[in-house]
């Protein structure tokens, strides 16, 4: 079906796994650290763990100051499946 | 007065001037080969890196609208307002997950909108049609909206007239026309600059000004507490979590199935470059949390929007507490940040259009020449309905518009994203969930009264449980309701149809296509199976 080895493929090629089929796909979406996304997927919606006005940083309701946080949370899930994803590719 | 809106004025369309002169040069920019196509003229030559794509993209999903809309709507009903921020959080790593497979299969395909992946992955011209009819009605007035955030902007610096408005959008229209895509990824860069200089400075200098965020948000508090019925609090209530909730998550999916978001994905060149932008992305969240703040600063300043015109709460803000010079620069960044986003959207619906209207059913030997022209031809067209829209009708008819635009560009969700993910639905099960989430969406939305502004129909996008029989006071997010309706259906009538072996279409994609990245071969170089 497809054509294992293809002229002009960028270096970032994903492990090229023997496969005895030959329409099993060269790269994968799948990896297991994809789950770390549901976090920032999930946790951002749970509105019983900031929906307080105490405690307050800097003059600022919990339930703003705690969102705002969440934003780290969906940075680190992102860069980190990232350079995971990077670093498997070699 | 007039004295400092004369400073602003003066302030506002030189920097009006300077991103217009920017648009018209962005035309040669990053030599382009052949204008005349449509992957350069509508997606800048599929060759956008990562920081061109953060500028774009930025500019793309955070519009002139929410800057003035949010801060807008949290001055009114207080923390229900700030969904904004969980929803830009959300999306990210819903991009991360399934929108990748959609750029990778574009790249292979040469696929320029969702509806091109749709019909070839579904064999389903019908099913590619509805995805681009919902794409272009969703997004019309959305276009609108950008005009209204420049309509307060301008209103604020005592235009009473529409005159400055149309010669805005003519020059936008110009430059688009000319220029395509490159024109609002060029602007953008300058509109950012603007907008985070300004962002910055003011929520240093207002609370400074005002004694502090704890002041504020006690007035805030106390502002709310004193109207009865309460219109708002600065924590949520027993009845409106669970609709912050689903608002939120129901937003991101609509979010990355608009076809301006598509266009900004599909313009960058790599895998690579996507995937670093769903975590540089985030800074405008940030942003965009310290905008909404400026509603509860506005309630402590005692600030009053123009007549009944809410949206003019911000721009009011500034003028009220800037010096003329500083509230002309954050006016500027207002209505430039309109305009990036309005041709962004215009670009993707003309592309709609031409791609999966005109080509599928009209001519469809169009060259790519020809192609690019009507996409050039219909973007003016888009342009010139929003503004028609906007100088003709009530603005709030355009604002009750997106709220529905939101509702059925969800309904694309089963055949858009997860047919990136899955097969397994057939074609005519697409169609009957989407006509069944669309019915369901639009009785809801008809039912939802709103007493603030005398609407008896279409008032908001929060549905009561009770309505459907539940013993709750809470309310739900109407859209989320709409596409789980519409996915079950889609579900059942598959199963159905395929127990009746009713013919599904051919799938023209292969599981590597979605994984493909920047160097493969593209399907005119795939070599056919055998």
């Amino acid at each position: 079906m497809t054509e294992p080895e293809s002229g002009g493929a960028s270096g970032s090629d994903g492990t090229a796994r023997e496969t005895t089929s030959g329409d099993v796909p060269r790269r994968s979406d799948r990896s297991a650290w994809n789950w770390l996304l549901l976090l920032p997927i999930v946790i951002p919606l749970i509105t019983p763990l900031f929906n307080r006005d105490h405690p307050r940083l800097g003059g600022i309701p919990m339930f703003y100051w705690l969102q705002i946080a969440f934003i780290i949370l969906g940075v680190g899930g992102t860069t980190i499946v990232y350079q995971v994803g990077k670093r498997r590719k070699g | 007065m007039s004295g400092g809106h004369v400073t602003e004025l003066v302030i506002f369309i030189v920097l009006f001037a300077a991103v217009a002169v920017i648009g018209f040069w962005a035309a040669r920019w990053r030599k382009p080969g052949d204008m005349m196509h449509l992957n350069e003229w509508g997606l800048g030559g599929r060759s956008f890196g990562t920081w061109i794509t953060w500028f774009l993209v930025g500019g793309d999903l955070y519009t002139a609208y929410t800057f003035v809309a949010v801060p807008a709507l949290v001055f009114g009903a207080g923390a229900m307002g700030f969904f904004a921020v969980p929803y830009t959080v959300v999306v990210y790593p819903l991009v991360f997950l399934v929108l990748i497979r959609l750029w990778s299969v574009s790249h292979r395909h040469g696929f320029v909108t969702p509806a091109d992946f749709v019909r070839a992955r579904f064999g389903s011209p019908t099913l590619a049609l509805l995805v681009a009819i919902t794409g272009i009605v969703a997004t019309m007035p959305y276009i609108a909206l950008q005009l209204v955030g420049i309509q307060a902007v301008l209103k604020t610096m005592g235009f009473g007239s529409h005159w400055p408005l149309v010669i805005a959008f003519l020059v936008l229209a110009a430059y688009t026309f000319q220029s395509g895509l490159r024109a609002p990824a060029l602007i953008a860069f300058v509109k950012d600059l603007l907008i985070y200089a300004v962002i910055i400075v003011t929520v240093i200098y207002i609370p400074y000004k005002l004694g502090g965020f704890g002041h504020i948000f006690d007035a805030a508090s106390k502002h709310f507490s004193s109207t009865t019925p309460p219109t708002g609090s600065i924590v949520l209530g027993a009845n409106n979590q669970l609709n912050y909730a689903t608002l939120a998550f129901g937003s991101a999916l609509a979010l990355f199935l608009y076809p301006h978001s598509v266009t900004g994905v599909l313009a960058s060149k790599s895998r690579n470059v996507i995937k670093r932008n769903m975590s540089a992305l985030p800074a405008y969240s940030f942003l965009l949390g310290l905008i909404a703040l400026l509603g509860f600063m506005a309630i402590a300043a005692g600030t009053t929007p123009i007549g009944k015109d809410g949206n003019t709460i911000v721009p009011r803000l500034f003028d009220q507490m800037f010096p003329s010079w500083f509230a002309g620069i954050a006016f500027a960044a207002v209505g430039i940040g309109a305009l990036v986003p309005a041709a962004i959207m215009s670009i993707a619906a003309a592309n709609l259009f031409t791609r999966n209207i005109w080509r599928e059913y009209i001519k469809k030997d169009a060259s790519p020449r020809h192609e690019a022209w009507v996409s050039k031809i219909v973007s003016l067209l888009v342009k010139f309905g929003a503004l028609l829209f906007i100088v003709f009708l009530n603005p709030q008819f355009s604002i009750d518009l997106q709220l529905i635009g939101g509702v059925i560009i969800l309904q694309t969700l089963p055949s858009v994203a997860l047919g990136l993910l899955t097969r397994w639905f057939h074609r005519w099960a697409l169609v009957v969930g989407w006509a069944a989430g669309m019915a369901i969406g639009m009785w809801m939305l008809y039912t939802i009264p709103n007493p603030k502004t005398g609407h008896l129909h279409f008032g908001g996008s929060a549905f009561a449980l009770s309505k459907l029989g539940f013993d709750t006071d809470w309310t739900i997010y109407t859209g989320f309701v709409a596409v789980i309706v519409n996915l079950l259906v889609a579900a059942i009538a598959t199963l159905i149809l395929k127990a009746a072996k009713a013919p599904d279409g051919a799938d023209a994609t292969k599981p590597d296509d979605y994984t493909a990245d920047e160097g493969d071969p593209k399907v005119s170089e795939v070599p056919v199976a055998v």
